[in-house]
């Protein structure tokens, strides 16, 4: 008798823990869905009724605001340009922070620790003004206009945080793997390709959609160093919709729009590495 | 097997990635002799110039290459940078102060147009607006120690003005726009009687609300206690001055002011005004396309601030709204002094006033624009700006005077406390010029 | 004698294979990040308006004002209430919603993608919509604000504000949407870490008789500490360098009620052209940074060696 009641005692909490976690997500969830909602729903109508019909889905919906959208900020060239700039961006940092960070994790050699200081005190401190210098050192080296340029400005960009992440997961990685490695006669970079890297597929995971919403995003940095709208990465044709005094908002809504899939798409290939990680892919072959 | 396939496509697409890396942009035509390079930030004109450009190709066999770097932010930076680094384009805008203008011009980054302009019995200046010229003139004995002179190429015309909604006045019962300010506080009571917001602008944007208490000071003081106050001569706690402070205090406390107006950008401020939430706004002349693309049917009328006393003619900020400079150190100088001109010409500047609604810096440039634009330039006669100016204030005073203006429209401070902040500002800035 | 010989050359050899790792980073590091930074060093040291050919020098003049300058530091102290609030708040959030999703619930996938929407939002996107959320304009004798209009609704009528217009709620509007646009990136990266959890460790825990609340405190938090601090660190960083969000929101800012660091930063720059000024901020701003992850780094040590 005391045993049931014990049960359903527990039965109760149970459920009712359960109830409030998924009331609990649900709120959070409707905060986040709501932007990307009133996103879309505003790219689907006109200036004149955006800001007046109230109503959930528009009476008039205009599909063909993509379309414009498209072929008026020039997505064309500027899409194949934002693809190529964070595909070997977020590669270059991938391989550039992961093999600094094994090195400060795992090897041992003089300055280490200074080194990386170095690199945590680097995010730290925001660098006003740094475009003139940086602008005129670009200019001496050749590279104001180029792509190798603003790629490795970028790579720059994200070479700290993504350092710190990952050597905070090195740092965790159970020594006997390496031991095992090593006795297969795997040499250091051997070590990082087949044992650190696979291991810490979710840091991986986490700094490459980090970087990438970067460096999709960034406009700054590419109007300071390329000149050529046929290098110029997306952003540049949202600004068209952004005028000096005028807003084409549905538009505007619109590219935005485009622009957030790719991230999307990112993420959503990115995430399952995030979820699977250790607990199933320790065992490397 | 699978491992190699994959290595090998690897391997094509990372060669492939470099060498469409390492392709450079089109540096080479930029150093062709026929080409000039214009920088500008305006992403509303950009498709307009580029027609521009084309059709001056034709004429000319020079080709333009417009590029734009947008937001303005991002242009200024730009601008900076490669002023440092020398690599400043044929033409350009400086979106700055007068007092930067002066330091591009002391630093030979831009070219003296005077002997241009006045060539031929100033034929080119006198075919534009004398108030767009002089925004790009510095005076005998201008402060800047700048040899005087015409340094710049205005392109329209614009000015900041209010604007009445002529429905929502009368359905208060207001049949003409306020002209006194009083008049401006009855409309506003009658207004709040029926539950309609008065007065709303841009004011999280600082300098719109700079402006808007020059106007006043304009008014209430006049110009030279005003050039004598950022001479030093006049303290800020002048009763005048406090006047000046009191506008804002009285709109506040008869509730003129739209709940936000403080931290609101322009584009949000019209927005309200277009969707008819406010009686009233502040704003420049541009905002006749803007509105025209919320709201079509918006019917409204153009006004000056009503003024607060009667014994001086209200101001209102004006003069060019965009212009040019050439590059001192390019060796098509000519080449691009040409361009400009054409630019100016009546029949460019009637087709950029047309396409961009924006009235023109040509006095001949007659084109169709609407008729409220044609009011808003009815007012051009009014106007006064900071670059035209004898004297300017330090920027460090202008932020705390208008940070200060803040707190008034919040009712935080009085116009005393504040008016003895920005003299106390006023007094540190004058100790350190006369340190150095 | 030889032998030592032998040792150390390979132990030099050996140093050399290691930092070769390190190379790359530092060589682009040096280039696009040291070489600017000495840069900005020597104009915190100037007087320069951004453009003039020559610079003043004035020694530590700008670092001198700077110390007295009563308005950075206060922008110091918003930027510290932002970052405390993103910290307790916004942490809070992302791990109670990590440790949700870590479970096996119903639509957790869903919800993994859900929760990183508002990181990939635009800027622009997050302040339209939370100022037209936070609005306080009237029209036709209603609220169109949202949150007002829903206080009305609810009768709530006297907690009715012009939210991003009031000193005393400003600043705590910018912080609650900075929290909300960025817990994303703490959930991730704590479901990240809560995924690496060896779940044996769970099992043996529930043999030992441990409920969820000491299997909490005893499995999930220690092996959770270097993952926290890194969430910790990003998220002051990540807070205290806050800007663009301020701009969309309150414009050029309410008085000095929303100013940070940043923001005063680059009102020095291109509001007043004192790019000396400026830099010297950057630099005062990036040591007492440093200075605080350096302690922070001291606590964690410590709390590992506990």
């Amino acid at each position: 008798m005391e045993e049931r009641i014990k049960i359903n005692r527990y039965q109760v909490l149970n459920f009712f823990k359960g109830f409030f976690i998924h009331v609990f997500l649900c709120v959070v969830t409707v905060t986040c869905l709501f932007p990307l909602f009133w996103m879309v729903r505003s790219a689907l109508m006109t200036n004149q009724t955006i800001f007046v019909d109230k109503s959930l889905i528009p009476a008039e919906i205009h599909w063909e605001n993509f379309v414009i959208a498209w072929v008026e900020g020039n997505f064309g060239v500027y899409f194949l340009n934002s693809v190529l700039y964070t595909v070997s961006v977020v590669a270059g940092i991938v391989i550039i922070s992961s093999l600094a960070a094994y090195a400060f994790s795992r090897l041992q050699f003089p300055g280490k620790n200074i080194f990386f200081y170095m690199f945590v005190a680097a995010m730290m401190i925001p660098l006003p003004g740094s475009f003139v210098p940086l602008y005129v050192l670009m200019n001496k080296l050749g590279l104001v206009n180029t792509r190798i340029g603003y790629i490795l400005c970028m790579i720059n960009v994200g070479l700290s945080m993504s350092i710190l992440l990952l050597k905070t997961f090195f740092d965790k990685m159970p020594p006997d793997l390496e031991d095992a490695a090593r006795i297969d006669g795997c040499g250091k970079l051997g070590i990082w390709w087949h044992v650190a890297l696979p291991l810490a597929r979710p840091a991986l995971a986490v700094i490459v959609i980090f970087n990438s919403l970067n460096v999709w995003n960034e406009y700054i940095l590419a109007t300071l160093l390329l000149n050529d709208k046929q290098l110029m990465p997306l952003q540049r044709g949202l600004m068209v919709f952004q005028g000096s005094y005028s807003v084409d908002y549905p538009l505007l809504m619109a590219g935005l729009t485009i622009a957030a899939l790719p991230i999307i798409f990112i993420y959503l290939a990115m995430q399952k590495h995030i979820i699977k990680g250790l607990s199933s892919g320790a065992i490397v072959g | 097997m699978k491992r190699v396939l994959i290595i090998i496509i690897g391997l094509a697409v990372l060669i492939g990635l470099i060498r469409f890396t390492l392709t450079t942009g089109s540096t080479k035509h930029q150093q062709e002799s026929n080409t000039i390079t214009l920088w500008h930030w305006m992403t509303d004109r950009q498709e307009v110039f580029e027609e521009l450009a084309l059709k001056y190709e034709e004429q000319t066999g020079i080709k333009v290459k417009v590029d734009l770097y947008a937001p303005s932010d991002a242009y200024t930076q730009r601008i900076v940078a490669s002023a440092q680094a020398r690599v400043l384009p044929d033409i350009y805008g400086i979106l700055d102060k007068k007092e930067i203008f002066a330091s591009f011009i002391e630093n030979g980054f831009v070219a003296d147009l005077t002997a241009e302009f006045q060539a031929n019995n100033a034929e080119w200046e006198l075919s534009l607006y004398e108030k767009a010229v002089d925004v790009n003139r510095f005076k005998d004995g201008n402060i800047h120690g700048i040899k005087p002179g015409i340094y710049g190429v205005p392109i329209d015309v614009t000015n900041i003005q209010m604007v009445y909604n002529k429905k929502l006045l009368e359905k208060a019962g207001i049949s003409k726009a306020p002209k006194t300010f009083d008049e401006f506080l009855q409309a506003i009571v009658a207004l709040k009687r029926v539950g309609i917001a008065g007065l709303v602008s841009g004011w999280g944007e600082l300098w719109m609300a700079d402006c808007f208490a020059s106007n006043y000071a304009f008014n209430i003081m006049g110009e030279e206690k005003i050039m004598a106050t950022y001479r030093g001569e006049v303290p800020y706690t002048d009763p005048d001055w406090i006047a000046v402070f009191g506008v804002f205090e009285t709109l506040r406390k008869s509730g003129a002011f739209f709940e936000g107006i403080v931290t609101k950008p322009n584009k949000d401020a019209e927005q309200d005004f277009a969707l008819e939430r406010a009686a009233f706004s502040f704003n420049g002349s541009w905002c006749v396309n803007v509105y025209h693309g919320m709201n079509p049917n918006l019917d409204y009328g153009v006004m000056l601030p009503p003024a607060v006393s009667i014994e001086r003619p209200m101001r209102i900020w004006g003069g060019a709204g965009s212009s040019f400079v050439v590059n001192n150190s390019t060796p098509k100088k000519d080449k691009a002094i040409a361009f400009l001109k054409w630019l100016t010409a009546p029949e460019q500047q009637a087709f950029l006033a047309e396409r961009t609604k924006n009235l023109p810096a040509n006095r001949k440039a007659l084109s169709s624009i609407p008729e409220i634009l044609a009011d808003f330039a009815k007012g051009s006669e009014f106007t006064t700006h900071p670059t035209i100016w004898p004297y300017n204030e330090h920027p460090l005073v202008t932020e705390a005077f208008t940070k200060g203006l803040q707190s008034i429209i919040i009712g935080e401070k009085t116009p005393q406390e504040v008016a003895k902040e920005v003299q106390a500002m006023k007094e540190r800035e004058m100790k350190k010029a006369a340190q150095r | 004698m030889a032998q030592t010989k032998t040792i150390s050359l390979s132990s030099v050899k050996d140093n050399l294979e290691n930092f070769s790792f390190v190379i790359p980073a530092v060589l682009i590091f040096t280039i696009f990040y040291i070489i600017p930074f000495i840069e900005i060093f020597n104009l915190s040291l100037n007087e320069w308006n951004g453009i003039s050919l020559n610079r003043e020098f004035v020694g530590l003049r700008n670092f001198e004002e700077l110390m007295q300058d009563k308005i950075w530091w206060k922008s110091m102290w918003n930027a510290c209430y932002i970052t405390l609030i993103a910290l307790t708040f916004q942490n809070a959030l992302a791990f109670a919603l990590a440790l949700a999703c870590d479970r096996e619930i119903r639509m957790r996938r869903f919800y993994r993608v859900v929760f990183f929407i508002p990181p990939v939002l635009s800027e622009i996107v997050v302040g339209l919509i939370w100022r037209w959320i936070l609005n306080a304009g009237v029209q036709n004798g209603e609220y169109y604000g949202l949150l007002n209009h829903f206080l009305v609704q609810s009768g709530l009528p006297h907690l009715v504000n012009n939210w991003l217009s009031n000193p005393d709620t400003a600043l705590s509007c910018i912080a609650v949407v900075h929290s909300w646009k960025g817990f994303g990136w703490g959930f991730i990266m704590l479901l990240a870490g809560l995924q690496t959890i060896d779940r044996q460790l769970y099992e043996a825990a529930k043999v030992d008789g441990a409920n969820g609340w000491q299997k909490f405190w005893s499995v999930t938090i220690p092996m959770m500490v270097p993952v926290i601090l890194v969430v910790v660190i990003l998220t002051i960083l990540g807070s205290m360098q806050v800007f663009v969000l301020i701009l969309s929101m309150v414009g050029q800012g309410l008085v000095y009620h929303t100013e940070v660091p940043v923001t005063r930063i680059l009102a020095a720059m291109t509001g007043t052209n004192r790019f000396g000024y400026a830099c010297a901020m950057g630099v005062v701003f990036g040591a007492i940074l440093i200075a605080v992850s350096f302690i922070m780094k001291r606590i964690s040590d410590k709390a590992k060696q506990a």
